[in-house]
């Protein structure tokens, strides 16, 4: 491509170390369009040793054999004289000149040193999730009191997104665990001649346990991996720090709607997703066990209490938080840049299912403790 | 030039965003070796054009030929054969950030060509060092900063020698001293390698520094109304492109 420094035709490309001379010389001839292996530097050849580069009868080259040069002297450490290379070639080597910047990798250091910074990160991160709840428990009080700068109509949106866009899949989630629950009960009710006590089992069941876990559970797929992908890009696009530059509170603004929606949507969620899990065992009793609807209705509203329908809407709504709580907190702490978006979205997932479940152990061993 | 036959040749071309047309009858020529700058006032069409010479937008009309490929009509395959013989630098950078730096400007190289692991390396190593970011070569893309963003996506733009380098704003947001080292890196590109650049840029230093020729585009008229060298468009061109480039002060 570069136009042949002396006119000469192309010819095959030769490289060659003279050491005989006083100072080593590396002979370049002919056509180096498409080349760019050196030979080896002889061995006497230290770091800072003069090497002069005879580019005379070089007729061709393109940036391969700018860079197998630039590679002997920043590489390798040779302090080359380049002044008889075609002006294009050393005007590109000065171009390549030292670096401006020192390198940002991070230095090697010991595995002591590794599980150090390992426990320093993990403990930055609790704690960053602990400043995070706190701020947002203040934004939350001052909502209460009427001072918030929350707009009604980011709520309302949120109300939207959270509640009835997430009705399908609650519905169907609901109905087919209801299902296999009605099953596995029945069928192991079925040995004793108890398939009655199905109703029992479903109804409890579902809404003690089951409609609010598996309502917390898809809202984490669904609600708490799109709120952490929406903050994240807004943190990647600088949006958030756009409403910090302004004095605004980023928590006000777009952590309360979120937590606040998912907090009111969360019992309406789970009180329909018990009422589809029991509509399933119902179905599952009626149509395949032969039991009578009217007797179903009614083992279902003696074993249904006050306490079961309590605990089942406070889990629920717990979960939700919950979920809302890891979504917002790991988009608004994401990098900036769309591979960390992808990894809050992940981390926000996988950290509201772990919440959840160890939320559900905690209330579950607790509750029965009390006897509830 | 014009003895030489053009690398791209745009007859009458029309751009549009559904109905909504952003400039129409622009013709013009990019001839090996030629530096176009494309400029204009914001939201003009400047890097709309540049997407349709890549081929990332199909023309409302006209043509847009690469020899005796035209883009309207070209297939998949034949988009991709072309599309390598390109370096584009996109607005913001557009480095892929689950790559470091040296990976970015490496995956062209390991790709289309059949180089040792290890010549690839030095070649990225080569290409971040003519920007001054050698140094950044094992450095996430997220840890750069707007400026360094800019000129790594430079370097991954050059790591195939390309023989038309598309620039989107590469000066934007540099230092002058990194911005006159792009500069002289232009022209040593397009001097020693035989590249063709089209650049898209406001930065008038730049201009009269590189430019062959610019081409004016004109958000109210929708179309070109000059193309020139920019010392020519100064001193002679139009009232509204004199008056641009002498940054408001009437002419």
């Amino acid at each position: 491509m570069p136009a042949p420094p002396n006119g000469s035709s192309a010819t095959a490309p030769v490289a060659r170390w003279d050491t005989t001379a006083d100072m080593p010389v590396l002979h370049l001839e002919g056509d180096w369009r498409g080349q760019g292996l050196l030979p080896i530097p002889p061995a006497t050849l230290v770091a800072a040793s003069p090497v002069l580069v005879d580019g005379s009868k070089l007729t061709h080259f393109d940036t391969r054999l700018a860079a197998a040069l630039w590679a002997l002297g920043s590489g390798q450490g040779l302090a080359l004289n380049t002044q008889s290379l075609p002006p294009g070639l050393q005007a590109i080597l000065s171009l390549a000149a030292p670096a401006q910047e020192q390198s940002t990798s991070t230095p090697h250091s010991s595995w002591l040193a590794g599980v150090g910074l390992l426990w320093a990160a993990r403990l930055g991160s609790t704690r960053q999730t602990l400043a995070f709840v706190g701020e947002l428990l203040l934004a939350l009080s001052r909502a209460l009191r009427g001072r918030t700068a929350m707009r009604g109509s980011d709520l309302l949106h949120q109300l939207q997104a959270t509640g009835p866009s997430s009705l399908g899949i609650v519905s169907l989630v609901s109905f087919l665990v209801g299902l296999i629950l009605a099953y596995m009960g029945a069928a192991q009710l079925q040995r004793f001649g108890a398939q009655i006590y199905m109703a029992d089992l479903v109804t409890i069941g579902v809404v003690r346990e089951i409609a609010a876990l598996m309502t917390g559970i898809i809202l984490a797929g669904r609600v708490g991996a799109a709120f952490a992908a929406q903050l994240g890009s807004m943190q990647a696009n600088e949006e958030v720090d756009a409403l910090q530059s302004m004095g605004l509170n980023p928590i006000e603004h777009l952590v309360l709607p979120r937590v606040l929606a998912m907090t009111l949507v969360a019992p309406l969620l789970t009180t329909y997703a018990a009422l589809v899990g029991m509509l399933a065992g119902l179905m599952v009793a009626v149509g395949i066990y032969n039991v009578e609807p009217l007797e179903y209705l009614i083992r279902c509203q003696d074993s249904l209490t006050l306490t079961h329908v309590g605990i089942g809407l406070l889990k629920g709504t717990v979960y939700a938080m919950l979920v809302a709580l890891a979504g917002c907190r790991q988009g608004l702490h994401a990098g900036r840049s769309a591979q960390a978006v992808g990894d809050a979205t992940t981390a926000a997932v996988v950290q509201a299912i772990v919440w959840i479940v160890v939320a559900a152990s905690i209330m579950t061993m607790t509750f029965q403790r009390l006897g509830w | 030039m014009s003895d030489v036959p053009p690398l791209i040749r745009v007859t009458d071309l029309t751009m549009a965003y559904g109905h909504t047309v952003v400039q129409q009858g622009l013709t013009f020529d990019v001839f090996p070796g030629e530096i176009l700058v494309l400029m204009g006032g914001s939201g003009c069409g400047k890097s709309t054009l540049l997407r349709h010479l890549i081929g990332l937008q199909l023309p409302a009309a006209g043509h847009i030929r690469y020899g005796d490929i035209d883009l309207a009509d070209a297939d998949e395959l034949q988009l991709d054969q072309l599309r390598r013989q390109f370096g584009v630098m996109f607005q913001a950078g557009a480095l892929w950030s689950s790559m470091s730096v040296g990976e970015n400007v490496m995956l062209p190289l390991r790709e289309f060509t059949d180089l040792l692991p290890r010549e690839i390396e030095t070649l990225a190593r080569f290409k971040l060092a003519l920007v001054g970011l050698d140094g950044a070569f094992d450095t996430s893309p997220a840890a750069l900063s707007g400026g360094m963003k800019k000129r790594a996506a430079i370097a991954r733009a050059m790591a195939l020698d390309p023989t038309l380098l598309y620039l989107d704003e590469p000066s934007a947001g540099l230092d002058p001293l990194t911005s006159t080292r792009l500069d002289e890196l232009i022209l040593n590109l397009r001097d020693h390698l035989g590249s063709a650049v089209v650049m898209v840029t406001h930065e008038l230093d730049s201009i009269f520094a590189v430019a062959d020729r610019a081409l004016f585009l004109d958000a109210k008229e929708k179309t070109m109304t000059a193309l020139d060298t920019p010392r020519a468009l100064l001193e002679h061109g139009p009232d509204t492109i004199r008056h641009f480039m002498r940054r408001g002060v009437p002419a």
